[in-house]
């Protein structure tokens, strides 16, 4: 609540959408009539807002861990420092971390998807570096044995049979990204937090309120399917034998969960 | 045939492609920070188209020892020679390419279909898209698996079918010697036995140079033509044909690992045909006998030659009883004498005709052969 004073600022004079509208007039639960003729100017800008700063931030936060996690595999002496590092930037809350880029980078786009970069990192390089490391020994074994090169035991081994635990930790830095982009509408006025922080500006609209942040269930919930989707086709051979809509990898993404202060005490 | 087969190197079925003979030579494996080494001056050779197998309790050493065949493990001293070849002229990856290899655990890659798993060396080692095609078919049906197995995914195969998918992979580029590491290991005792005689069937017609490892001396003495009983701390004990170890164990060591019941064991190796059997006095079924002086050798029979029945002590016609044929083991003849009063067991021929009696001394004389040397010393030294 301190929060939401803070960021709206003053007093507050109810507004709600300034139209003739009965049901916006009147703050109803959900005024359909109203969300439908906002669609243009608010919810479909916000909602592709969202999207491409979340694409933006998955994106380049999966390089770097998945280059992090490759060192890591690697050369496992690296491992524990990767993992402090990422755990301290998973630790620092949103607001600090805004706090503290602001001076650096402004009020920027930029300063949100550092921030969101930093938050997706520890998740998705602890799940690439799991995914490597539970490859079956011995189909590594045979591999070698067979003749393959270190380099293709890489590529057309454990990459591949690492997918399926990639894909959950990107099905959870997306969706927890999804979630924690509508903050970032506190430094830029973009994706589906301005919605909302403008709702709670006009004296908490809930139309406008609730439908923006329906927008943000809907997204993640259409995100992850999605990659379930993409999974099974870049990995059939995992789903062939169960139908996976959600509980398999969602589970195991939940046991994965970094344990961030655990992991810097083993460190 | 061999040779036939390596000329034609165009041909798809390029089977056979000679076997290598292979020889350890003084090879010591020691791991740093440890005195005592892992292998010891290991000195054998294996001659082409042979099976070695590798026994022993665990820790003695003898998955190393195969590993370091396909240089899994490096070489400390002395070297392996493969064709004459030392293993370290040739990169591991291309050696390994051209050495068959099978775990116990069998290694299949769970991310590919059946076909790619068969087809992985062969791509390795830049065949064409037709003949890895072929060559698949070929293994497939080599290994009696259906070809529809071909697509599925190792996880949708039964565990008998996945072990010989695991051998046909590592046959797939018809490697001159194969590398097999409790291959049958994991599997139930009956599909095990099927495994391991459709692997001897299929031996005789591939005849690869094969080092096995073992745990179990049953096995051990089922598969090879060679055994290398190892101890631990490394050593080779004694290395030496199946029928030798056991006749002839070289110390009380070897003695125990082979077991008391060794004499059974030897007679498994042999078969009814190789045993030199008594005549029978086969007569037409129905013939009258009276007082005949040994009634055991007496076979009814029908007039194919076909054993119906035999005389009993009372001169009277009972059931021919138990059937031995030639590829019988002398062990199961055994068997079937003594659950049969110890009458003497008719033998028949292939078609069924009878070739005559095997007795019980006859059998145990068998024994006899080649026994004595260290084991008898042994008893006299006691």
């Amino acid at each position: 609540m301190n929060l939401i004073v803070a960021a709206g600022g003053g007093p507050v004079i109810p507004n709600f959408g300034g139209s003739a509208d009965k049901c916006a007039q009147n703050n109803g639960l959900f005024c359909w009539h109203w969300f439908t003729s906002h669609w243009g100017s608010i919810f479909g800008p916000a909602l592709v807002q969202h999207i491409v700063l979340v694409l933006i931030a998955v994106s380049i936060g999966f390089v770097i861990a998945f280059a992090a996690a490759l060192l890591a595999y690697r050369m496992p002496r690296w491992e524990a420092p990767i993992v402090i590092v990422s755990s301290l930037l998973y630790t620092i809350p949103s607001l600090a971390l805004f706090q503290i880029l602001v001076p650096f980078t402004g009020l920027t786009r930029l300063t949100v998807e550092i921030a969101l970069v930093m938050y997706c990192l520890l998740l998705l390089f602890s799940n690439i570096v799991t995914g490597l490391r539970e490859v079956p020994e011995e189909v590594r074994d045979a591999a070698r044995g067979m003749g393959l090169t270190p380099r293709q035991i890489l590529l057309r081994i454990d990459l591949p049979l690492a997918v399926p635990a990639i894909f959950a930790g990107l099905r959870v830095a997306t969706v927890t990204t999804i979630s924690l982009a509508t903050v970032g509408a506190f430094v830029t006025n973009q994706g589906l937090g301005a919605p909302i922080f403008d709702a709670i500006g006009r004296g908490n609209f809930k139309t406008e309120f609730l439908a923006a942040a329906a927008l943000a269930i809907l997204l993640a919930w259409v995100a992850d399917l999605l990659l379930v989707a993409l999974q099974g086709v870049v990995a059939p051979w995992a789903s062939r034998r169960r139908s996976s809509l959600v509980p398999r990898g969602v589970v195991r993404a939940i046991r994965r969960r970094p344990r961030p202060i655990s992991a810097v005490r083993e460190a | 045939m061999e040779t036939e087969a390596t000329a034609k190197s165009s041909n798809p079925r390029e089977h056979a492609r000679a076997a290598a003979s292979l020889e350890f030579r003084d090879v010591s494996k020691r791991y740093p920070g440890n005195d005592e080494p892992a292998l010891r001056d290991l000195s054998f050779e294996v001659a082409a188209g042979e099976i070695c197998v590798l026994v022993g309790p665990s820790g003695c050493g003898k998955t190393t020892a195969m590993r370091m065949v396909n240089r899994m493990i490096d070489i400390t001293e002395g070297d392996i020679l493969l064709d004459g070849e030392s293993v370290r002229s040739r990169p591991p990856a291309e050696l390994r390419r051209h050495i068959g290899y099978v775990i116990q655990q069998i290694g299949l890659f769970p991310h590919v279909s059946v076909g790619d798993n068969i087809a992985t060396v062969p791509r390795l080692l830049g065949w064409d898209r037709r003949r890895v095609e072929a060559r698949v078919d070929e293994l497939l049906e080599l290994i009696s698996l259906p070809s529809e197995t071909r697509e599925r995914y190792p996880a949708e195969i039964s565990g008998g079918q996945r072990q010989r998918v695991g051998v046909a992979r590592a046959l797939a580029a018809d490697p001159p010697l194969m590398l097999m590491d409790e291959p049958f290991g994991a599997i139930d005792p009956i599909t095990r036995e099927r495994l391991q005689n459709e692997f001897l069937r299929l031996q005789e017609d591939i005849r690869k140079t094969i080092v096995f490892v073992t745990h179990d001396i049953d096995e051990a003495i089922k598969m090879g033509d060679r055994i290398a009983i190892m101890r631990e701390g490394g050593v080779l004990v004694q290395y030496d044909t199946p029928d030798r170890i056991l006749a002839d164990p070289k110390d009380e060591f070897v003695a125990q690992f082979v077991g008391l019941d060794r004499g059974l064991k030897r007679l498994a190796l042999s078969k009814l045909g190789d045993l030199s059997l008594q005549a029978a006095e086969c007569l037409p079924d129905g013939t009258p006998v009276r007082g005949h002086a040994d009634h055991h050798r007496v076979v009814f029979v029908d007039d194919r030659r076909h054993p119906v029945g035999r005389l009993g002590e009372d001169g009277e016609p009972e059931p021919v009883g138990p059937v031995g044929k030639p590829d019988t083991s002398l062990r199961d003849a055994l068997s079937l004498i003594m659950s049969d009063a110890n009458r003497p067991l008719v033998v028949v021929d292939a078609d069924g005709a009878v070739a005559g009696l095997a007795r019980v001394d006859v059998i145990a004389s068998a024994l006899a052969v080649g026994n004595g040397g260290h084991a008898a010393r042994e008893d006299a030294a006691r």
